[in-house]
């Protein structure tokens, strides 16, 4: 035991001494990604290949197809192939300590993207994700301030019952209204965080409420929100003035709805997790510089203040 | 033959009658309705129209599964069709031939099915969930991952459009209902079907092309899901290949099933099945109405169906007929000697 962690730290300190300086522009980084099962994803592995050929690293992407063991083949291919720093966005929290053992044996820094794992974290460099209950906060906040004293009835789309950022943006958004007394949640209903569910869910909301008792949405992401949107439409009321609609991650088609008037806000979860670990990685191989465990990405709201339909032109290409 | 066809869906058409009580129940304005914006607007209208892709999977799953076979594959099935048809329309192309492209891409599946099925004789659980992972997988490279959106007023209407009043979506599954039907009933195929089903090889012995007719089955049930396919993608003008028709072939299974038709293949209805995906939709609104908090969701529903099912089981019935029998109830049957008929396979 006492042998294991002496030439534990040895092993890291050497780590330490080896960067520096000598390193030039082209480092390999290997990037281990869970799929592509939302437009989302799509773009976050575009922004991740871009940014890293804007700093001219050589990125080794592996698509995990959803599956643990896809993702700890694929680290233990960039462990072999000595890649300096591994990505990695892992689809499931637990049985990660083994490969990440692996990797810092190997003295390689692992930094997780928008999801973080139950294992000791010296296991990793650091974990970039975003604050989902903090981005419920943000949309309560702007709720909160849209409607001012009227009284305001809210009905939820919520998340994939039982996922986590269902729930912590469920949280945030109720931590936030609790203080505004004339602010209620009147119904909330899953729509699975997708476009045909919210419409649906929607269309229930608005026969059992009545269109003209609701004075806003709260939507877990854009794509129920977009969904919802068609739904007021088709009942003859118009979203974003007759029913305020505020949504989370910030797609392109949610701007385009802003910039319309047919949305007021939304909280962007941004599809940039790689250059706060790009930015950590530099500081890390220069001279050795810990990152804070926790890199929070920025929870960016954006609202009809905003030039949409620039931000649309310009996020409509990162595969969303 | 009306008067058989009546007796054959009485115990389904109860079901929906309670389904629908409920709905009452929970929410006492169900049942109005009134018009708005030129259609009729009510949740009644919404159980028919948000039913529609559930129904139109129901006819092609009702035939697979008379020959004996059950297909997995019609959810991913509608994912293709949908991302095809936005594809098309996307690039250009006016929403009859986008429409035509989805029903094309659904026929491919379709076909593929029945060869894997009925000329190569891979037992159909195993050859249709095949083209269920892949098929997802085939409409993800289609749309890039992406929901592909598009604005064409044309394929939209399909999926959000009304005609006389109706949501499109219903016209589209009672006309493809009617279809089958007539199809089935008024010619000699849906016997034809059930002597598939019943003993494949005795049919194939007395005649009967059973190839061609597992073919035709798998093709129809190709077709029905690039149908409901393309009306989902037109309901949110877009096609999610992620989302679309996911888990819907198990409600289509499903609706069959609540139907009354034996997944051991023989002896089938159509209407029975489309009454069990009107059921099924008709639980999804009592919930959505009711205002429970969501994760009472799935609970509620599996045990609304649990209770369906457990009243339609053969033991049941005939309990429930022992019962009156024994009180002495007059009984329908009153001619003389108690009829063995509920001895027999519950439904004949």
């Amino acid at each position: 035991m006492i042998h294991r962690n002496t030439l534990r730290g040895l092993l890291l300190g050497a780590a330490m001494l080896t960067p520096a300086s000598a390193r030039a522009a082209g480092e390999t980084i290997g990037f281990s990604q869970i799929g592509s099962e939302s437009g989302w994803r799509a773009a976050e592995t575009t922004v991740t290949r871009q940014s890293a050929t804007e700093r001219g690293y050589d990125l080794k992407f592996a698509d995990a197809q959803q599956k643990q063991e896809n993702q700890i083949r694929a680290l233990r291919s960039f462990i072999a192939q000595g890649v300096d720093a591994i990505l990695v966005a892992p689809v499931v929290a637990t049985g990660w300590d083994e490969v990440l053992k692996e990797a810092r044996d190997a003295e390689i820094p692992v930094v997780l993207l928008d999801r973080t794992v139950d294992a000791p974290d010296d296991l990793y460099l650091t974990a970039v994700t975003s604050d989902t209950v903090h981005e419920g906060v943000v949309a309560g906040d702007w709720l909160k301030e849209a409607v001012g004293d009227r009284a305001c009835n809210i009905v939820e789309l919520q998340g994939t019952t039982g996922s986590s950022p269902a729930i912590a943006r469920k949280k945030g958004f109720e931590q936030s209204i609790a203080s505004a007394p004339n602010l209620k949640i009147t119904r909330s209903q899953t729509g699975d965080f997708t476009r045909a569910q919210g419409k649906v869910v929607m269309e229930s909301f608005l026969k059992s409420e009545g269109g003209a008792n609701i004075c806003a949405l709260y939507a877990h992401n854009d794509d129920m929100a977009v969904g919802a949107i068609q739904a007021i439409k088709e009942a003859g009321l118009k979203p974003g003035s007759d029913i305020l609609v505020v949504s989370i991650d910030a797609v392109p088609d949610i701007h385009l709805a802003i910039a319309q008037g047919e949305a007021n806000a939304t909280v962007e979860l941004t599809p940039d997790m790689a250059g706060p670990a790009f930015d950590a990685l530099e500081a890390f191989w220069k001279d050795g510089t810990l990152p804070p465990k926790w890199i929070q990405t920025e929870s960016r709201l954006y609202t009809s203040a905003d030039d949409n339909q620039a931000v649309y032109e310009e996020k409509k290409g990162l595969g969303y | 033959m009306i008067k058989a066809t009546l007796r054959r869906i009485a115990p389904q058409l109860a079901i929906l009658a309670l389904a629908l009580a409920l709905n009452f129940i929970v929410f006492p304005d169900f049942f109005s309705i009134r018009m708005q914006n030129g259609r009729l607007y009510g949740n009644l209208v919404d159980v028919l129209n948000r039913g529609a892709p559930t129904a139109l999977l129901a006819i092609g799953m009702t035939l697979v599964i008379a020959t004996r076979g059950i297909d997995l594959s019609v959810g991913a099935v509608m994912a293709i069709a949908g991302a095809v048809a936005a594809l098309a329309v996307t690039s250009g192309h006016h929403w009859t031939a986008a429409l035509g492209a989805g029903l094309l891409a659904g026929a491919v599946c379709g076909l593929w099915n029945g060869f894997l099925v009925a000329v190569l004789g891979i037992q159909p659980i195993v050859a249709t969930l095949v083209l269920m992972v892949a098929g997802r997988g085939v409409a993800q490279l289609l749309t890039e991952g992406a929901i592909l959106t598009f604005n064409d007023p044309g394929l939209s209407g399909l999926g959000s459009g009304a005609i006389l009043a109706l949501p499109t979506p219903v016209w589209i599954w009672v006309g493809v209902a009617l279809a089958a039907g007539l199809l089935v009933r008024r010619t000699a195929l849906g016997m034809l079907i059930e002597a598939v089903g019943v003993n494949e090889r005795s049919a194939r012995l007395a005649g009967v092309d059973s190839r061609a007719l597992l073919i035709a089955v798998y093709l129809v049930a190709g077709l029905c899901a690039a149908l409901a396919g393309v009306i989902v993608a037109g309901d949110i003008k877009g096609a999610d290949a992620n989302n679309a028709g996911l888990w819907m072939e198990l409600d289509a299974i499903l609706a069959v099933v609540i139907g009354g038709n034996s997944l051991l293949g023989g002896r089938f209805s159509i209407a029975a099945s489309l009454l069990g995906a009107l059921i099924i939709q008709s639980v999804n609104s009592a919930i959505l109405l009711s205002g429970m908090p969501v994760e009472f969701n799935l609970v509620i529903k599996a045990l609304l169906i649990i209770a369906i099912l457990v009243i339609q089981s053969p033991k049941v019935k005939r309990a429930v007929y022992l019962l009156r029998a024994s009180t002495g109830q007059p009984a329908r049957e009153t001619r003389p000697p108690a009829p063995r008929r509920p001895a027999e396979e519950g439904r004949t």
